[in-house]
């Protein structure tokens, strides 16, 4: 009786162990190939691992709408390192390598050091829900995880010429394809006054909805300042100066008559090329609601400027 | 070298290409009534930014059959103008129904203002309203009661507003050209082929 043979592969011709434990590279690569050819594709399917954390519920004011899908908030992203249309990020940002991570944080402080990601995960982090509304007129509902930005800051001990605080997103142009364009003055940097980035409000944050950051979310850290315009919310930090002048931000760079240093939300001064008194909480369709000064934290955030043109300093 | 199909196949592949033309609408209406998170987080801007595209792409076309008549020699094309035409102004008119309805709630006294207030918003709403005598004298009875000669001069205005159209996108994008630039580019040949062609006849009239 004739024996079965199963066909067997030459050994040339077996996948090398490194190549198949690399899974996350094969399918990262898999799934934009996919993406690629299927008609619209699942950005879902690309997006980074993430990792549940530990987390106590915040005690800043919470929305009264309801948190927006973890899915709408994970695939429609302003992150032009990525690419610059809204679905670019959660296709293009699993290259990122998120692990090993640290921030360098000097500039004008007692005790300048450099924070590996793992020490901040191990700090003692809270869940807040905060509105998030985009420069371009609509907003989302996000339950973020973190700390306040301030208890960072202690740790370093800003001295009193430090005015303002400078971030300064990661840049890696071959893990980062829109960083191999021009389209902004890289790396994405971004500031806050002192008192504004000391305020509980400004949330250093490592996660979203109960988990790590998603990598086309800003992984794995980054700064969320409620009541401004989501550009201020660098993604990605890297470093943190506390300087004594204001710094230049990357939009500024880009169009400083269009987007300022401030960037607090409001109604009563629009972008040059839009009104700003209206949004759309999406995902609907009508921008039927009214934008709320300071997005509505101005009980918690206008003593920061009173007797400041607003309208002057936008 | 002129060529042409035979006549009777003309009616049908005006059918399939009217058909195919409204597919871009009929993908928006469905996934609106089935499947709303097809269009993403912001299924307004989704709409509103598609049915634009879907302008120029139409205008582009329109601007193409000329020459690419000539270069080709295949004359049947001109059939198919109008429709195309017709159809970036129907696009318009969704584009700007969309803008309308989701961003100013139907609201004309706030659209009113919007468009006077923002230079992007005037711009398209200006090649949108010259985009109007256009489509209403596509006719053939208008082609007779205007004159060739007037008819023609008067569907020139295709031309300006192809370039407002490019410009109300370029001027609307935050950062990245790419898209306008590339449409910029391809009206820029469409346009310079014309100009080329008109500046040839001129010297050869000359030279005679």
């Amino acid at each position: 009786m004739p024996r079965y043979l199963f066909p067997t592969p030459k050994g040339s011709e077996i996948t090398p162990r490194e190549v198949y434990l690399d899974r996350r590279r094969f399918i990262a690569g898999a799934t934009t190939l996919g993406s690629l050819l299927a008609f619209g594709g699942s950005a879902e399917a690309a997006a980074s691992a993430t990792e549940p954390l530990k987390f106590s519920k915040g005690t800043a004011p919470t929305p009264s709408d309801k948190p927006t899908a973890r899915e709408l908030a994970t695939t429609y992203n302003n992150y032009y390192e990525f690419g610059t249309s809204k679905a670019d990020p959660a296709r293009n940002a699993s290259t990122l390598k998120v692990k090993p991570w640290t921030v360098e944080i000097g500039g004008e402080v007692a005790k300048p050091r450099t924070i590996g990601i793992e020490d901040l995960l191990a700090m003692e982090l809270e869940e807040r829900v905060y509105r998030m509304r985009c420069v371009e007129a609509w907003s989302m509902v996000i339950p973020w995880v973190g700390m306040s930005f301030s208890k960072l800051a202690t740790l370093v001990e800003p001295t009193s010429k430090a005015k303002y605080v400078k971030f300064t997103s990661v840049a890696r142009p071959e893990e980062m394809p829109g960083v191999r364009t021009r389209v902004l003055d890289w790396p994405y940097t971004e500031g806050l006054r002192i008192d504004e980035a000391m305020h509980p409000l400004t949330f250093l944050t490592l996660g979203m909805y109960g988990e790590t950051l998603p990598n086309q979310n800003g992984a794995p850290v980054r700064i969320v300042t409620p009541w401004k315009y989501g550009f201020k919310n660098a993604k990605s930090i890297v470093r943190i100066d506390f300087v004594s002048e204001q710094p230049r931000t990357a939009w500024m760079t880009a169009g400083a008559n269009e987007y300022g240093f401030y960037a607090n939300v409001n109604p009563e001064v629009d972008h040059p090329r839009w009104s700003q008194k209206r949004e759309r909480l999406l995902p609907a369709f009508f921008a039927s609601r009214e934008t709320e000064k300071f997005n509505g934290y101005g009980a918690e955030v206008a003593s920061l400027y009173a007797g400041m043109d607003l309208a002057a300093n936008f | 070298m002129a060529y042409a199909l035979p006549k009777s196949w003309i009616a049908p592949l005006k059918a399939i290409v009217f058909t195919l033309s409204l597919v871009p609408l009929a993908r928006i209406i469905y996934a609106i009534v089935l499947d709303p998170l097809s269009l993403g987080a912001n299924p307004a801007e989704t709409i509103l930014h598609r049915s634009g595209d879907w302008v120029i792409y139409f205008l582009l076309i329109t601007l193409a059959i000329t020459p690419l008549r000539k270069l080709t020699g295949w004359n049947d094309l001109i059939k198919f103008r109008r429709m195309m035409g017709l159809y970036a102004f129907f696009y318009a008119s969704v584009h700007l129904l969309s803008y309308i309805g989701f961003d100013r709630l139907f609201d004309l006294s706030d659209m009113a203002k919007e468009i006077v207030k923002r230079p992007f918003i005037l711009v398209g709403f200006a090649a949108f309203v010259l985009l109007i005598p256009l489509a209403v004298t596509s006719t053939r009875g208008w082609v007779l009661r205007l004159g060739g000669a007037r008819w023609s001069t008067l569907h020139k205005a295709v031309y300006p507003i192809a370039v407002l159209g490019i410009v109300h996108y370029w001027w609307l994008v935050k950062r990245d050209i790419t898209w306008p630039l590339v449409f910029a580019l391809v009206l820029g040949v469409l346009l310079a082929y014309r100009g080329f062609k008109r500046g040839g006849k001129k010297s050869r009239a000359a030279a005679s």
